[in-house]
């Protein structure tokens, strides 16, 4: 098994190259991309079941003994993560190739979009915190390129403060690196979760909140998310879908993984990340409520669900980080299928202004049905994913004490039901508002490529399976949540027992 | 040495601080340039004092200088390098599409903020439709 861990990372970095390669002919930048993000899928399932029976996969690069060398490590955590983000990469292509907008216009899509990526297969996989800066990078050109795709005044504009604040949360990472590389000595996190808690404790929880703080930024949590419903929705449709299911969620990844595994229970921030997740829930859904622009609703309605994680995270019980890796997996799946529904209100009415847009129910009633199922998934109606994923990280609340925070989760779903209400009675209901695009509705040139409606309904067919098989993958997330909660178990599988 | 380093980085950090503040690209780049390199000082600082370079044979060991924040460094200034040449050249579209490279603010929350209440959506932009087409008509 040992031998597949590279693979995320290697093979979509060889298919980005051959691609670069291949930059003349379209049809064969499409079929490697595809046939990469597809071998990708098949890797990450193998890891997935095997590291179910093992626990862990660790690998040297080069041979080099775990301190010294680069670690590469697969554990739960990373092991569902790939799976869940090699689907959502492959579907998104496969609907972007149906779009026929910016992969085919530019040669540049297809290798940046692998590279991508192979950045966030690399974030996952990483067990040493340089490497996850540099995989992070990886991930954040790729997002800059994809982003300003076209160089529309809207995409400048937006890129500009997007490259920004992302260069300043780097800039952040490397000055947090070079503190830690001062005070331990080394960057490989085993190691790490050896000597921090040896630090005096002021010392822990400067690196603590420093942490926070980087990651933070890129997973858009109160108050540091204000570049994210600015920049996501300038982005091309189905870029945005990946953005928007993905990058946020690797900067949870970082700040389950950094908190858990790096810092002892005493210097872990469970009040603060308590306060963080209800500031981000309900800042998040009452900008969502402001807003007229479909994607930007959702944009900000991401910040408002990133809460939810995080105050499963707070909690540090097994409870806790079990709903919160659930509802990780759940809201990647659900996200992407909205905003690619989004995509496809776009196409069909022209606009998607939601004081614009109506009607739709009649004049596409496949594109209602897509909306219906995700939107109703992550209001947190039984028995949708977002059901089982609310429900445990209330109970988790409750079991933990923490009433505030489980009254404001509730209310803010309330909220979301709301949102998502709301967007259903001015797009799909009623009639179009505005003449052009009763009159687009009426044109073929308004009619949505079939590859487009595949790829959104084989996302949609997942979020149901999420459902189907909530039982099996709660449990799965449980057995994570232990693993995270007890890091002396990843520790001796990187450095070797009694080292 | 350490100390002047320090200092070095601090001051670096502050200026880069203050130049990010502005709203020109331009400026703004230039703060993170800066503040790249206070960032790189700390990382080469953080391998403890200087020594002799870490060829194996040449000297003992125990007067090497740790190459380790060394290889950080020269990674982060290449990776800072290259974004940066990225945010130019966004800067040098910027400034060909609007002669300016002013960062501008949001158009959408401008709009959504000038909406004091739900009900008055449809009517604003109502409102804004007949005033651009009596516009129109002027000219």
């Amino acid at each position: 098994m040992n031998a597949l861990i590279p693979l995320p990372v290697i093979l979509p970095i060889l298919g980005a190259a051959l691609c670069v390669i291949a930059a003349r002919s379209r049809m064969t930048q499409r079929v490697l991309s595809v046939s990469v993000l597809a071998a990708n899928v098949v890797v990450s399932v193998i890891l997935f079941v095997r590291v179910d029976d093992d626990g862990f996969g660790v690998t040297q690069a080069g041979g080099w003994r775990a301190p010294l060398g680069i670690t590469l490590v697969v554990d739960r955590l990373a092991a569902v993560m790939l799976v869940v983000s090699s689907l959502m990469l492959l579907t998104v292509l496969v609907y972007a190739i149906g779009q026929r907008a910016e992969e085919s216009r530019f040669a540049a899509f297809n290798p940046v979009y692998l590279v991508l990526a192979a950045g966030v297969s690399a974030s996952f996989i990483t067990g040493d915190l340089f490497n996850l800066f540099v995989a992070f990078e990886m991930m954040l050109v790729a997002s800059y390129v994809l982003l300003t795709l076209g160089g529309r005044p809207g995409q400048v504009r937006s890129g500009m403060s997007y490259v920004v604040i992302s260069l300043i949360a780097s800039t952040f990472f490397i000055t947090a690196l070079a503190l830690i590389y001062a005070a331990t000595g080394t960057v490989n996190m085993a190691q790490l979760s050896e000597r921090i808690p040896e630090l005096p404790s002021g010392v822990q929880i400067g690196f603590s909140l420093l942490l926070i703080l980087v990651f933070g930024i890129k997973a858009g949590v109160f108050p540091l998310f204000f570049w994210l419903p600015d920049s996501y929705p300038t982005a091309p449709g189905a870029i945005t879908a990946v953005f928007a299911g993905l990058l946020t969620k690797v900067g949870v990844y970082a700040i389950i993984r950094s908190q858990t595994l790096l810092f002892p229970p005493d210097a872990q921030q469970g009040t603060l990340l308590l306060v963080i997740a209800g500031c981000t829930m309900v800042v998040g859904v009452l900008g969502a409520l402001a807003q007229d622009d479909l994607r930007r609703m959702l944009s900000f309605h991401i910040v408002s669900h990133i809460g939810y994680m995080i105050f499963g995270l707070a909690l540090f019980t097994i409870a806790g980080i079990a709903a919160a890796v659930f509802y990780v997996v759940h809201h990647i799946v659900v996200k992407t299928a909205l905003f690619l529904v989004a995509g496809l209100v776009e196409h069909r009415a022209g606009s998607d202004r939601l004081s614009r847009v109506g009607g739709l129910v009649r004049s596409a009633p496949m594109i209602a049905v897509l909306f219906a199922f995700p939107a109703l998934s992550i209001a947190g109606l039984p028995p949708f994913s977002g059901f089982v994923g609310k429900f445990g990280l209330v109970g988790a609340g409750i079991e933990a004490d923490e009433w505030l925070i489980v009254a404001v989760s509730l209310l803010v779903s309330l909220l979301t039901m709301y949102v998502m209400g709301r967007i259903w009675s001015d797009v799909f209901w009623g009639e179009p508002e505005d003449p052009e695009v009763a009159k687009w509705i009426e044109s073929p040139a308004s009619r949505v490529p079939w590859l487009m409606t595949a790829a959104t309904s084989a996302l949609v067919v997942m979020s149901l399976l999420l459902m189907v098989f909530a039982g099996p993958l709660y449990n799965y997330a449980e057995r994570t949540a232990a693993d995270l909660l007890d890091p002396q178990s990843y520790v001796e599988s990187v450095l070797g027992v009694g080292s | 040495m350490s100390v002047l380093l320090a200092f070095a980085a601090a001051f670096l950090f502050a200026t880069g601080t203050w130049l990010l503040l502005q709203r020109r690209l331009s400026r703004i780049l230039i703060g993170i340039g800066l503040i790249g390199h206070g960032s790189n000082i700390l990382l080469l600082t953080s391998g403890g004092r200087g020594g002799d370079s870490p060829i194996i044979g040449s000297v003992p060991a125990v007067d090497f200088s740790d190459p380790l924040p060394q290889a950080l460094a020269l990674t982060s200034i290449v990776i800072t390098f290259g974004v940066t040449a990225f945010l130019l050249a966004l800067g040098y579209r910027s400034w060909r599409i609007t002669h300016d490279d002013v960062v501008e603010d949001d158009v959408e929350d401008r709009f959504i903020a000038r909406r004091s209440s739900t009900d008055q959506i449809v009517s604003d932009t109502e409102d804004a439709a007949r005033e651009q087409a009596a516009e129109e008509d002027r000219l």
